[in-house]
């Protein structure tokens, strides 16, 4: 050591000198750096960042689409797409819309909403790995970019709404007092989203193959969520428990409510039994336990 | 400091200011130790073959290799400090800054710190498919700042960068920035708000002489509004112009801790020699 650090040390001397780091830091209320803030103040930080939140999802909104020369353009096209192609192989040549009236309405309401839940798990994955120049720049509670994500989903989704609006219009449904019910559904299904998207970001933010898997989980997930065929129809064959735990899923319960608020002709009867129960039920422990599970590591983001 | 120290701070206006007399300290570290844990080093991670080989041989990880890059370190840096850190390519200056940001763990020992300290440094990149604008409301926002607040700013942040002076690049996505103008830019929107601790990592150094000066003026401001300033920086003027204090790392362990002028100067000397 030379003889400058000596000096300083002698500089230093004060009435602190005695004391070991522990005790200095004690002293003048220093905390250990990085420590994860209590659940309470991390939520009044998220509190605070809510501005951010809002104009995170609608800046990734606008550029979503700007090197494409049709720009906002494909916001409408792409989901109209995506509902063409399922028509094309599920309706024209395998003929599942057997048995399903209004099977167009049908098919897109499903396609739409599953697809919420789905680029918001997806989205919310690489949520941390995408922004790892973000979170090291700026402190910031990190459950901001998953929550940011998903927002920015449901902006999509509700572009989408209005094209399915439009489709239901044109299928020759009409528009009914039913329609009210699309505002809570579309807020359930967001806090469910949302608790999952954390839940996500935090596995993975820790495994980065995660990002690779979840394609073929979600596809899985799609198949059991009657996105394409009236899953009633098949719980019914199956023994009660397992018709019981196709019923339950999630995915499935606000596709059907949406089904049932927008379609005039998907009676209440079809629904699963004790569907707002379980779709409130869903968003509150999806939101809150993904919200808690990825505040669990929150000063790990980033790190390494 | 000695007589002579204090007549040249006087004197020479340029210089940083003298180190405040109270001394309230804002960062102690404490014996710290930071161990890099690499995964697969020369293993073959990537290949099929060596991965199912691993999977054959019940070898749970690949090649696991340790390095020590900060071997305990102990300093306590104290309110309205500038505090140089300096040494040679991979002696563990941005290292130590990354454990005080609470972005690495140290693997023994501790790091308090007052607040949360911001991490500014080159590699740092915002959204870069979004325009400098956004940019700047939203790492405005993303601080805690609310919109009638980044109103204020915003001008005045977007004048520090400099970012329009050719053109209006403002309006621009970053991507189409030079290294330069973005390291500019996010520094000025960092150096918007007022830290507790605010270390810079190298990002004065991309930027031209006028931008260098603006944030020396920026760095003692903000020292005066009581916070400490780290700096890790080759230059070794930037260091004599902004810093009071250096720590000289080499190897991962303090070499030298003191006034600016005194240590710079050993560690010239040093590197003269080898």
């Amino acid at each position: 050591m030379s003889t400058v650090f000596e000096q300083r040390a002698a500089d230093v001397a004060d009435p602190d000198a005695g004391l070991s780091p522990a005790e200095l830091a004690a002293k003048y209320g220093l905390t250990i750096s990085g420590r994860r803030p209590s659940l309470i103040e991390y939520s009044r930080q998220l509190w605070q960042r809510r501005f951010f939140i809002g104009a995170y999802a609608t800046a990734k909104l606008m550029v979503q689409y700007s090197s494409s020369k049709l720009g906002q353009v494909w916001q409408v096209l792409t989901p109209l797409l995506n509902a063409a192609v399922y028509f094309l192989i599920f309706d024209l040549l395998l003929h599942i819309s057997k048995g399903i009236p209004d099977y167009i309405p049908y098919l897109c309401t499903g396609v739409f909403v599953f697809n919420f839940t789905q680029a918001a798990v997806l989205s919310g994955t690489r949520s941390i790995s995408d922004n790892l120049g973000l979170i090291r720049a700026l402190h910031f509670p990190r459950a901001t970019l998953p929550i940011a994500f998903t927002v920015n989903q449901l902006q999509q989704l509700i572009v989408s709404m209005g094209v399915l609006g439009v489709i239901v219009l044109v299928s020759g449904l009409p528009v009914t007092m039913n329609w009210l019910l699309i505002i809570p559904i579309l807020l359930l299904q967001a806090t469910f989203n949302a608790g999952l998207a954390m839940f996500m970001a935090r596995i993975g933010a820790k495994t980065s193959d995660m990002a690779q898997l979840m394609p073929f989980i979600i596809r899985t997930w799609m198949y059991l969520s009657g996105v394409f065929w009236a899953v009633n129809s098949v719980a019914d064959k199956l023994p009660h428990w397992a018709g019981t735990l196709i019923e339950a899923n999630p995915a499935l319960i606000y596709i059907e409510l949406m089904r049932y608020a927008l379609m005039d002709s998907v009676p209440a009867s079809s629904l699963p039994h004790h569907v707002w129960i379980m779709a409130v039920a869903w968003a509150v422990i999806g939101g809150l336990g993904g919200y808690v599970f990825f505040w669990k590591a929150e000063e790990e983001y980033g790190r390494g | 400091m000695d007589d002579q120290e204090m007549m040249d701070s006087v004197l020479e206006p340029e210089g940083p200011p003298p180190a405040p007399t109270e001394k309230i300290p804002t960062v102690i570290v404490d014996n710290m130790h930071i161990v890099y844990k690499v995964y697969g080093a020369g293993a073959g991670k990537g290949s099929a073959t060596s991965a199912l080989s691993r999977i054959i041989r019940r070898k749970s990880s690949p090649a696991l290799t340790e390095v020590h890059a900060v071997k305990g370190i102990s300093f306590t840096a104290y309110k309205g400090e500038a505090v140089g850190l300096i040494g040679s390519n991979g002696s563990g200056k941005s290292t130590t800054l990354a454990a005080i940001a609470g972005l690495l763990p140290p693997a023994q020992g501790a790091v308090y710190t007052n607040g949360q300290p911001s991490l500014l440094g080159v590699n740092a990149a915002l959204m870069n498919d979004l325009t400098g604008e956004r940019n700047v409301v939203l790492g405005c926002l993303a601080m805690g700042m609310t919109y009638a607040e980044v109103r204020e700013k915003y001008q005045d942040i977007v004048d520090f960068s400099g970012i329009n002076d050719k053109g209006d690049f403002i309006s621009l996505p970053m991507r189409t920035y030079s290294s330069g103008m973005g390291a500019r830019l996010r520094f000025s929107i960092s150096a918007a708000r007022t830290h507790d601790v605010l270390m810079i990592d190298e990002a004065l150094s991309t930027g031209d002489a006028a931008f260098r000066k603006r944030s020396e003026e920026r760095i003692r401001e903000l020292r005066k509004e009581a916070g400490t300033v780290f700096l890790v920086s080759h230059s070794n003027s930037t260091i004599r112009d902004t810093c009071n204090r250096t720590i000289w790392l080499e190897h991962g362990l303090i070499r030298a801790d003191g006034p600016t002028e005194d240590v710079v100067k050993e560690y010239e000397d040093w590197s003269a020699k080898r």
